[in-house]
């Protein structure tokens, strides 16, 4: 299994439970070393989606395969994959140093080897000095890298990560972020994360893959996802704050069933503009300035300055979004070309 | 003065606890005190108060000897609590991490042969028994409790293994253990509390058992349930000797429940508490 690749093609999976059909059909290629992030709300099967790739479910159709080998009716541990769980599961009776050579017990690895490499993965994720302890004596950050640390030891084709900061406070995430990020540079092995926390998926990924009632709905690069949505779905989930969507007579002017602007390319203006609006709410961040404004005949509008703009509750202010920022959609939501 | 109430309702509840406690316990007592009357002590009426004699434990001794049915109990009440827990492990992980619709129907249907009386199968039992050759066995007494206290064993499991997150177990599966090494590896040790009340439990409830193990023995695989009836018969009745003989016969198992009644209400309130 050493220095085994990690390239996953999905074709035609598909996954019901009973009569529910969680993933109707999905297509995917996942290039080996690549961060492949699923992203979407909650119950898009994107958790489902990754554990058919473990293989902790079985397929209802379709196929999976692993640098050309077809996986699907293989058990788990047979797949080469390790994985981090959202509630972490490490085994509670056992010691940091026991849980992170689990793995390496279990392929049967002799007791030198298995000491020299616990004790380098925990070097690399600092946990030199809890190797004695319980998980129940650890930090949240903690046991997330024991967590990661019984992932990398075995040296995996890919790693699967499903969800596993959401257990953590913000602050920790961003630096688990950044560890996790740093953990791929140094690994350059296959991951597939899944979040439904969009920043994440933004600043951690190569590829995107927007997932919505089990269909995939686009993938792509960060800004690819940033610049060019597919459809309304995709506009509206990637992105922070989200896209102002404009109907009616308004986007009509902008030849759009529905128009799209981000809060960032509106241009604010004390005294000209587009749309006159008042402001609601107006979020004053120091690096930058989020007003909630409502626009006559369009609504509340969100729209973004850099720094500080100096507006209250019940002032005019005037919009104007920038004409090569501006997303089209037809009436069934895709992007108007 | 709401706290003068609830001292006074503590002080109530602690004196109605003590005489529920003295009310259960107080059989046992008068069975140890019995056992150092004399005969005619024994019969004359009730007291508390024994001359001290140590002769019924003599003659009880010297009639029939304790040791041979105290090691049929041991040996009889461990092996069928072994292989109750051998049989039961898989069948509760079963039940509990990969139910199927018929999952709960089955675990009912497993109780449910507890509430058929012992005796509505004690003919074809006892057939059974005579023409395998298992009558009087120690095999067979096993094989039978076993059988009895399966249902509780596999109930009790189940229920102390559905408090395991799935997930360990899934991540144990994902670092490559196989379905045995998960078991072993991971599930047991995570239910230790859970089986070893499960143990104890049926330990004490196979060390008691009374109605077949004096069905199906005679002299040879006899138990200490056995050894006690033996002394409420043919001669008429001395009380004194048969407390002497109750009181060897619950000894063990009541000094085992004093020292593992800690890990048995841990484990019987598993889950509750948590």
């Amino acid at each position: 299994m050493e220095g085994s690749m990690g390239q996953i093609t999905l074709s035609k999976v598909a996954k019901s439970f009973g009569t529910t059909n969680v993933i109707p059909e999905i297509d995917l290629e996942i290039e080996d070393g690549e961060f492949v992030v699923f992203v979407g709300p909650s119950g898009c099967g994107k958790s489902t989606l990754l554990r058919l790739i473990a293989g902790l479910e079985d397929v209802t159709a379709g196929a999976i395969s692993i640098d050309g080998r077809d996986v699907t009716s293989e058990a788990p541990a047979r797949r080469g994959l390790a994985m981090v769980f959202q509630s972490y599961a490490l085994y509670p009776h056992m010691s940091v140093y026991k849980n992170i050579a689990f793995p390496l017990k279990m392929a049967g690895e002799d007791k030198n080897a298995i000491d020299g490499k616990v004790r380098a993965a925990a070097e690399t994720l600092n946990l030199t000095d809890y190797l004695d302890r319980r998980p129940g004596q650890l930090s949240g950050g903690q046991r997330q890298r024991v967590a990661i640390g019984r992932a990398i030891v075995r040296q995996p084709g890919a790693f699967l990560f499903d969800e596993p900061l959401s257990n953590l406070d913000a602050a920790l995430r961003g630096t688990m972020r950044l560890e996790i990020s740093e953990l791929h540079q140094k690994l350059a092995t296959t991951m597939i994360y899944v979040t439904h926390d969009q920043v994440e998926a933004m600043t951690m990924a190569d590829k995107i893959v927007v997932l919505n009632a089990g269909r995939i709905e686009q993938v792509g690069t960060p800004l690819e996802l940033y610049r060019s949505p597919n459809n309304l779905f995709v506009a509206g989930f990637i992105g922070s704050p989200r896209m102002n969507f404009v109907e009616g007579d308004e986007a009509a002017k902008l030849d759009g069933k529905t128009v799209g602007i981000r809060p960032e390319h509106l241009q604010l203006s004390k005294s000209e503009g587009t749309w006159k609006g008042t402001v609601g709410v107006a979020e004053h961040l120091g690096s930058d300035t989020l007003l909630h404004v409502h626009v006559d005949g369009i609504g509340q509008v969100t729209a973004r300055a850099d720094g500080e703009f100096a507006l209250r509750h019940g002032e005019p202010v005037y919009l104007t979004p920038d004409p090569s920022k501006i997303h089209r959609f037809d009436k069934d939501g895709q992007t108007i070309k | 003065m709401a706290r003068t109430v609830s001292t006074r309702h503590k002080a109530i509840a602690t004196v109605a606890a003590w005489f529920i406690a003295l009310l259960i316990f107080f059989p046992i007592l008068y069975t140890v005190v019995t056992s150092f009357k004399t005969e005619p002590e024994a019969i004359a009426g009730i007291s508390l108060i024994p001359s001290g004699t140590f002769e019924n434990y003599v003659e009880v001794q010297a009639q029939r000897d304790y040791f041979k049915p105290f090691m049929n109990s041991v040996i009889v009440s461990l092996g069928s609590t072994l292989i109750a827990l051998v049989i039961a492990v898989p069948a509760a992980w079963s039940m509990a991490f990969s139910p199927t619709k018929r999952t709960k129907d089955i675990l009912m249907w497993m109780l449910s042969t507890k509430m058929l009386p012992a005796v509505g199968v004690l003919v074809p039992i006892y057939l059974i028994f005579r023409d395998t050759g298992l009558l009087d066995t120690r095999l067979g007494l096993t094989v039978v409790l076993t059988l009895v206290n399966l249902p509780i064993v596999v109930w009790m499991l189940y229920t102390y293994f559905r408090e395991i997150p799935g997930e360990i177990l899934e991540a144990a599966r994902m670092d490559g253990a196989s379905l045995m090494n998960e078991i072993i590896h991971v599930l047991t040790p995570m239910a230790l509390p859970g089986i070893a009340s499960t143990m104890l439990l049926n330990i004490i409830l196979a060390w008691n058992e009374s109605f077949w193990t004096i069905r199906l023995t005679a002299a040879q695989a006899a138990p200490l349930t056995a050894f006690i009836a033996s002394f409420s018969s043919p001669q008429g009745l001395f009380w004194a000797k048969l407390s002497a003989a109750s009181t060897l016969a619950i000894a063990p198992i009541l000094i085992m429940g004093w020292f593992s009644q800690r890990q048995l209400v841990r484990g019987l309130t598993f889950g509750a508490v948590k």
